[in-house]
């Protein structure tokens, strides 16, 4: 209960530390979080704690005390240190800091912090049956998005929403789509590429099929996300623990 | 036997006789049509229309068209070029500026000119080039660090090279240039590093400048005072696609590009001439006989840098009656299509062909009327057709054959505008003033992910004389194609699919396509050589050409 009250508050939260210092919108912080992944993520983490002594996320920082400070910062680098200069314009710079202020006002808690990441995975594997659709490793079903790094990309509060509500956040890539051929039989999946002529999923089987639109009678989008809500089928500590071992999984390591 | 008669014979003796050597007159330009064996010009012919005669390829037939040859360029830039063919030869640009001659039956290259712009050069919008000119046996060819290149056409060395504006500055060239008599005419890109644009006139011959009109109203121009302050310095006007041209008036056409800087209009109050309009000037000298804006003061990048396409045709006037009339059609990027009276700039209609939001019409003098509130601002606003237009420089099309008027389109796109006033004009640089985002966040990938609410490609049908939307071919991607339509009455076009498909002109039902693995980012153009039919279109870094199963 504690996760939906405070994600519901997380616009007011929001405006009080943006709306003071600049006029940042939610297409600032959304192009931002694009530039941040991009160029930021991989020695600052999505959480913005990788980098020893600095919290990007909890609006801790080092050396810039204000919006202009940072943007000082993202564009000219540290000399002497390994933050590198970065070719952004000013506004660009700006919509950067506009995210940092976001991941501060929307980080809620220490949920993944908390939890216990060994255990989250056996709540993955297990009582969850997240493997009924997810992958990691090689593990799993396809049916759903590789969860292999997803702890490269998404921060423990959007992984912890998407657990919740599943259908807050659905990116285009991992809609569902069925389609119903002529001979009136229907094939649901991942939709993986479409055009004009052509339709390509990969559907519950596991199969990569295409369909000509025209041996198809009907296609659509399904509306809501195919995964169920944890809400009520995990414990907050379970919650934590699963959120926890997700934060974990950064992706293969090669030795 | 009359002397005239015999001199008439002897020159088609020769003609025949020599086979491939028949000179690319200026009259066989404006008369293009005659000989639709043959694309003269980039649009096909000086009236634009994207159209050919050729009828061996049929809607009952099409389905038969196979590869006859790619030209795989060895280029990672896009490939925008329309080719030229004369007489079996396919000219065509390899991007940046690489211009090849190939046999275009075979597609054999007897030769290539490689040119290396000047390192200052820096287009916003890639290291494209679409396409050549000719006249007589000389290429003509405009680069992205702004010269003008006469080549000849046998051997591909250079004969001159002038340099049009300074690279260094912003100033580009992409578009392919229009011949004219004897001279040889070409603009300036550059909208969003604060140019000052520029169509201007070369001597054929020698490459110097004849003429040179301002896009961008100056001190003593008419439109000076639709620039606020010193704003006209700066104000971009950037040409990108050729002109047209109409023999009986002597007037040639040309659509300008944005103001700039593009989405914060503040520095530039004022209506921006000649920025988003079309202009019609006198051929020999460059002077603006008539001019109409389409987006006054625009901050959208609405540049008008569309083909004007020329027609004549009974048309209905206001008053009820209906009386032939010399046409000028406009498939705008801020939404609408437009017909103009070509002799004299009159407004005669306007319609939406996409979702239009930021005007509500027009007054009595055809000017738009814009809705209060819709503009850049910092917060942003959603504004209907988006930055990339309802459509852009894609070529489109008109069939006399069915009467319609062919639009590549981007159907129910949005942007939410942002200005900004972090800009300062430094010298080369961009100069834009703010961005376009779109209202749905979307990775690009080899993939299409494309949602629906930002909207798709299409190919639009419009009977021009009432903007009446007479079908639609939907894509789930967007285009960057152009349109060629047959008089037997077949429509060719792609997208970003990477198909090139074939429509029937009179219906949009689907009756061919190709897989060519790249996004059709060109027009395509037809030709034939010894009584065979080819169709031709570039697509990612390749250029493909079909041709009937036999």
């Amino acid at each position: 209960m504690i996760h939906r009250l405070l994600l519901a508050t997380l616009p007011l939260l929001l405006s009080i530390p943006l709306a003071a210092q600049h006029e940042a919108t939610q297409g600032d912080v959304d192009d931002g979080r694009r530039l941040y992944i991009s160029n930021c993520a991989l020695c600052h983490g999505p959480e913005g704690g990788s980098v020893p002594g600095v919290e990007l996320g909890h609006g801790k920082f080092l050396r810039a005390s204000n919006d202009e400070g940072l943007k000082t910062i993202i564009l000219k680098g540290i000399a002497g240190s390994a933050m590198p200069p970065h070719t952004f314009t000013d506004f660009q710079a700006g919509t950067v800091v506009a995210y940092l202020r976001y991941m501060a006002a929307s980080s809620t808690d220490a949920t993944a912090v908390r939890g216990n990441a060994a255990s989250g995975k056996a709540i993955f594997e297990g009582k969850g049956n997240c493997t009924s659709c997810h992958r990691v490793r090689g593990s799993g079903s396809r049916v759903a998005p590789e969860l292999t790094d997803i702890g490269t990309i998404r921060r423990s509060v959007e992984l912890q929403r998407s657990l919740l509500e599943p259908d807050a956040e659905v990116l285009p890539q991992n809609r569902y789509f069925r389609v119903t051929t002529k001979d009136g039989t229907t094939i649901t999946g991942r939709l993986l590429n479409q055009d004009a002529f052509t339709v390509q999923l990969l559907d519950l089987k596991e199969q990569l099929v295409t369909f000509s639109r025209s041996d198809l009678t009907k296609s659509a989008f399904l509306d809501r996300s195919p995964m169920p809500s944890y809400k009520d089928k995990l414990s907050a500590p379970e919650l934590s623990d699963l959120v926890s071992y997700l934060v974990s999984l950064k992706g293969i390591v090669y030795q | 036997m009359n002397p005239r008669i015999l001199l008439f014979l002897t020159s088609a003796a020769m003609l025949a006789a020599s086979g491939l050597s028949g000179q690319v007159t200026f009259d066989r330009i404006i008369a293009a049509e005659k000989e639709p064996q043959n694309w003269l010009t980039y649009s096909g012919g000086v009236a634009s229309q994207r159209f050919t005669k050729l009828t061996q390829i049929t809607p009952e037939n099409v389905k038969n068209l196979e590869l006859q040859w790619i030209y795989q360029a060895k280029s990672l830039e896009k490939f925008e070029a329309t080719s030229l063919v004369v007489d079996g030869i396919l000219y065509t640009v390899q991007a940046p500026n690489d211009v090849i001659a190939l046999d275009a039956v075979t597609g054999r290259i007897y030769w290539t000119y490689s040119y290396s712009p000047e390192p200052d050069a820096r287009p916003c919008c890639g290291r494209i080039n679409r396409g050549l000119a000719i006249l007589g046996d000389t290429l003509f060819m405009g680069t992205i660090d702004a010269h003008l290149i006469a080549l000849d056409a046998k051997n591909g060395k250079p004969l001159w090279n002038t340099t049009v504006a300074s690279a260094a500055s912003g100033y580009a060239i992409t578009h392919a240039p229009l011949i004219v008599k004897d001279k040889v005419i070409v603009g300036t890109a550059g909208g969003e590093y604060g140019i000052r644009g520029f169509i201007a006139a070369f001597d054929i011959k020698s490459g110097k400048e004849a003429w040179r009109f301002y896009t961008v109203a100056g001190p003593g121009d008419p439109g000076r005072n639709s620039w606020a302050g010193d704003s006209w310095k700066t104000g971009g006007g950037s040409i990108w696609v050729t002109g047209s041209y109409d023999p009986a008036t002597n007037l040639t056409y040309w659509g300008v590009g944005n103001p700039g800087p593009d989405w914060n209009g503040d520095t530039r109050a004022g209506d921006n001439l000649y920025t988003n309009s079309v202009v019609a000037l006198d051929s020999d000298t460059g002077k603006l006989k008539w001019h109409y804006q389409f987006s006054p003061h625009d901050e959208f990048d609405y540049d008008a840098v569309q083909v004007p396409v020329l027609a004549d045709m009974d048309w209905k006037d206001r008053n009820g009656q209906t009386r032939p009339r010399k046409l000028m059609f406009w498939a705008n990027r801020n939404g609408l299509f437009y017909a103009l009276d070509r002799n004299t700039g009159e407004f005669l209609a306007g319609t939406p062909f996409v979702e239009v939001n930021w005007m509500k019409g027009f007054d009595e003098k055809g000017r738009p009327m814009r809705i209060p509130g819709k503009t850049p601002t910092t917060q942003g606003t959603l504004i209907y057709p988006g930055n990339q237009g309802g459509t852009n420089w894609y070529s489109p099309s008109f069939s006399p054959g069915t009467g319609l008027f062919y639009i590549p389109a981007w159907v129910n796109y949005s942007s939410i505008y942002v200005k900004t006033d972090d800009d300062e004009y430094k010298e080369g640089r961009r100069y834009a003033g703010g961005l376009p985002r779109s209202p749905v966040p979307f990775a690009r990938s080899a993939q299409n992910f494309r949602k629906e609410q930002e909207g798709y490609g299409a190919v639009l049908a419009i009977d021009p004389r009432t903007g009446e939307k007479k079908w639609e071919f939907k894509m789930s991607d967007v285009t960057d194609a152009g349109i060629l339509t047959t008089a037997s009455n077949l429509l060719f076009s792609g997208g970003r699919e990477g198909y090139f498909f074939a429509l029937d002109a009179r219906t949009g039902a689907p009756l061919w396509k190709a897989a060519v693995g790249g996004s059709v980012a060109s027009g395509a153009m037809s030709y034939a050589v010894n009584g065979k039919q080819f169709v031709s279109v570039a697509a990612g870094n390749s250029l493909f050409t079909f041709a009937l199963r036999q």
